[in-house]
């Protein structure tokens, strides 16, 4: 009932090309977008700011990163922790060694090393693919980290190998308590997140929606296959960067290459899974399950289980959720192997006829 | 050059490979079968090592923990085509790979929650020592552990391989490989032989897991192994048994040379022509891989895969 969009005409080209073409649609993100400037500063304390969103719009950052070069050009990466620690690093080297360097200038120039970074790993996209390519991908992981390791200079000959972000000014105006660090983090998200929506519905992502189905058959119709490969490797590996600065200047401060690790990489490629391969939307759901699930199973396990009288060992609660995260990964492949965001369509589908039948 | 020293650090590599082949051979057995890329393999080491380790310090004898320890790989192999492969039939592979992560997560939150997380030492009766003989003749040391479970991995390659060529369950085996659907129009249980072939995995997981566990002690860093065991795998191909071996070979000694000699002859003319002191130590971590890579840009398929043709 709420949801009909009949009688919703569209009579200009702009109108039948706009990103939300629904109005139910424009209305709900305008609603969630003034939620999160306006409301989420004023009532988040610290702790829900600088434990839970701001890694989670990171996290949100970097999977939709994956999910362009995954989900939309189907080259299945496990490298996105590397890009992301290219950004980091780079972005402390950038502001540290050009003097005057505006922060927000060295977060592009971090997004656009990582993303030659990533045309580099990407070049063997071209002759291998599938598992193949998975594996070379580890390859970017494995090497950069022991790079940035074993260079000194990466991190300014620091004995432990870990940078300090310098405090984030911009225009004068310091970035330093965490509804502060909040906001630009979700404007500078929000804004790429808005690009990569209108990237993957221009030609760029039709084209690399042609590649991802049958690269052959994308050639043979005319598409650049390596124009169009080692572009998917940039921009996701722009992304990936873009959120490897976000974590070292608006979450952590301090972060070693060992940070970085297949870990990381293996939970934002988890994120695109459970939110769903090959949707701009499915990244953030993702991200916000991933970021979620082990907080809440740390608060409810241990009340949990002493309410039906067990008595949790130190340790079983990180193995429990070991075996729950991986559990509920099968469970989604098997239920819904398109994520959250086939679910969330599924759903709107159904809102468009309740509470009639048809 | 000490010709001597790098024969050493040859055989010691090779022999070391073959303890990578010996985890890439469980890969191979799977994607072969089902064309599921397991990266659960390294969880399956861990969990049967781990287990095995666990029964001998709770008292069983060798072969009763390792009859024990099979008996959880089978049960392992049929749940997991039960409950996780039989309900993404026709899903695109990379589904399949996904959930196999999902279940290594499961595998190793799962041995942990039942054997604890401390580190166990494990001793199969063979020491880690130079071969006598071999040191007194050839000023070569090489060890006895190394020799015995190349002895063990070639053992276990030969049964497979007479598995797969010359038993009823091996033809079909390798009909699956060939074309799932040619298979079960023929009558070839599709199911069975999936379960079939994970308990053979799960077998290879239980030897290799042995053999690496009486090498590196029995901790968490085994689902590592396979790690270590995916570029011998993209190396010698992902369909071959002898890839895995060659493969292994191939990367063991490589890794265990240019760990040794690359610090030795590049540190210095880096330091120079960089002006700052270049370390290279420690590039055994990405270089098999680098490795792997450089071999695939001429060979995309690998040594011994299978070439595939695309059509649209």
């Amino acid at each position: 009932m709420l949801y009909r969009d009949a009688g919703q005409f569209k009579d200009t080209y702009a109108a039948d090309q706009q990103i939300f073409p629904i109005r139910q649609d424009r209305i709900g993100i305008t609603l969630v977008l003034l939620f999160a400037f306006l409301v989420v500063p004023v009532i988040g304390n610290q702790y829900w700011l600088s434990a839970i969103l701001i890694p989670f719009l990171i996290s949100a950052l970097a999977a939709l990163g994956l999910n362009i070069l995954t989900g939309y050009a189907g080259q299945l990466s496990l490298g996105t922790a590397a890009f992301m620690a290219v950004g980091a690093f780079a972005a402390y080297n950038f502001v540290l060694r050009v003097p005057g360097m505006p922060i927000l200038v060295s977060f592009v120039l971090a997004g656009i090393m990582a993303a030659l970074v990533g045309i580099v790993f990407g070049l063997p996209s071209l002759r291998i693919k599938g598992f193949y390519l998975a594996v070379a991908t580890l390859a970017a992981q494995f090497f950069v980290v022991w790079a940035l390791t074993k260079f000194g200079w990466f991190s300014n000959f620091s004995s432990s190998g870990v940078i300090s972000a310098q405090t984030v000014v911009i225009l004068g105006y310091p970035f330093d308590t965490p509804v502060r660090k909040y906001l630009m983090v979700l404007t500078i998200v929000v804004l790429m997140a808005l690009a990569a929506k209108n990237m993957v519905r221009s030609s760029i992502g039709r084209a690399w929606m042609a590649v991802r189905d049958m690269d052959v058959a994308a050639g043979v119709i005319g598409i650049r296959l390596m124009h169009t490969k080692l572009l998917a490797f940039a921009v996701s590996s722009f992304y990936c960067g873009v959120a490897g600065a976000l974590y070292a200047y608006g979450y952590i401060g301090t972060v070693e290459p060992e940070a970085f690790n297949l870990d990381l990489s293996f939970r934002v490629l988890f994120m695109i899974i459970i939110g769903g391969v090959g949707s701009i939307l499915g990244s953030f759901f993702g991200a916000a399950f991933i970021t979620f699930l082990p907080i809440l199973l740390n608060t409810y396990a241990e009340p949990f289980a002493q309410a039906i009288g067990l008595q949790l060992p130190a340790g079983m609660v990180s193995n429990l959720e070991l075996i729950i995260f991986g559990a509920l990964i099968i469970f989604f492949l098997i239920v819904e192997p398109l994520g959250l965001a086939r679910m969330w369509q599924i759903a709107k589908e159904k809102m468009r006829l309740w509470p009639f039948p048809h | 050059m000490n010709w001597q020293f790098f024969l050493e650090v040859l055989v010691g590599g090779l022999l070391a490979g073959v303890m990578y082949s010996l985890v890439a051979l469980g890969f191979v057995l799977i994607y072969k079968a089902s064309g599921v890329f397991n990266f659960a393999q390294g969880a399956m080491v861990f969990f049967a090592a781990l287990t095995f380790v666990s029964l001998v310090e709770r008292g069983f004898g060798f072969w009763v923990a390792f009859l024990i320890t099979f008996g959880a790989m089978v049960v392992f192999g049929v749940a997991t085509e039960r409950v996780v492969l039989r309900p993404l039939v026709n899903q695109p592979p990379i589904t399949l790979f996904m959930a196999t992560i999902g279940l290594t997560f499961v595998l190793e939150g799962l041995s942990q929650l039942l054997w604890g997380s401390q580190p166990h030492g494990l001793e199969l009766g063979i020491e880690d020592m130079p071969l006598e003989w071999l040191s007194q003749n050839a000023g070569i040391n090489v060890s006895q552990f190394d020799l015995f479970a190349a002895l063990v991995a070639g053992i276990l390659v030969s049964g497979l391989a007479l598995f797969f060529q010359k038993t009823r369950i091996g033809r079909a085996l390798r009909a699956v490989a060939d074309d799932h659907q040619a298979a079960l129009a023929v009558g070839i249980p599709l199911q069975q032989i999936w379960a079939i072939v994970w308990t053979v995995a799960g077998f290879v997981a239980l030897v290799s897991g042995l053999l690496w566990g009486a090498r590196n002690g029995v901790q968490f860093s085994l689902t590592f192994t396979a790690l270590k065991a995916l570029p011998v795998l993209i190396l010698g191909g992902f369909e071959s048994v002898a890839g895995a071996i060659v493969g292994g070979l191939i990367i063991g000694a490589s890794e265990k040379l240019a760990e040794i000699y690359i610090p030795e002859f590049l540190n210095a003319p880096l330091t120079e022509a960089m002006g700052v002191s270049v370390n290279l130590a420690g590039l055994e971590i990405w270089f098999p891989y680098a490795l792997a890579l450089a071999f695939l840009l001429i060979r995309p398929e690998g040594l011994f895969g299978e070439k595939h043709i695309d059509r649209v």
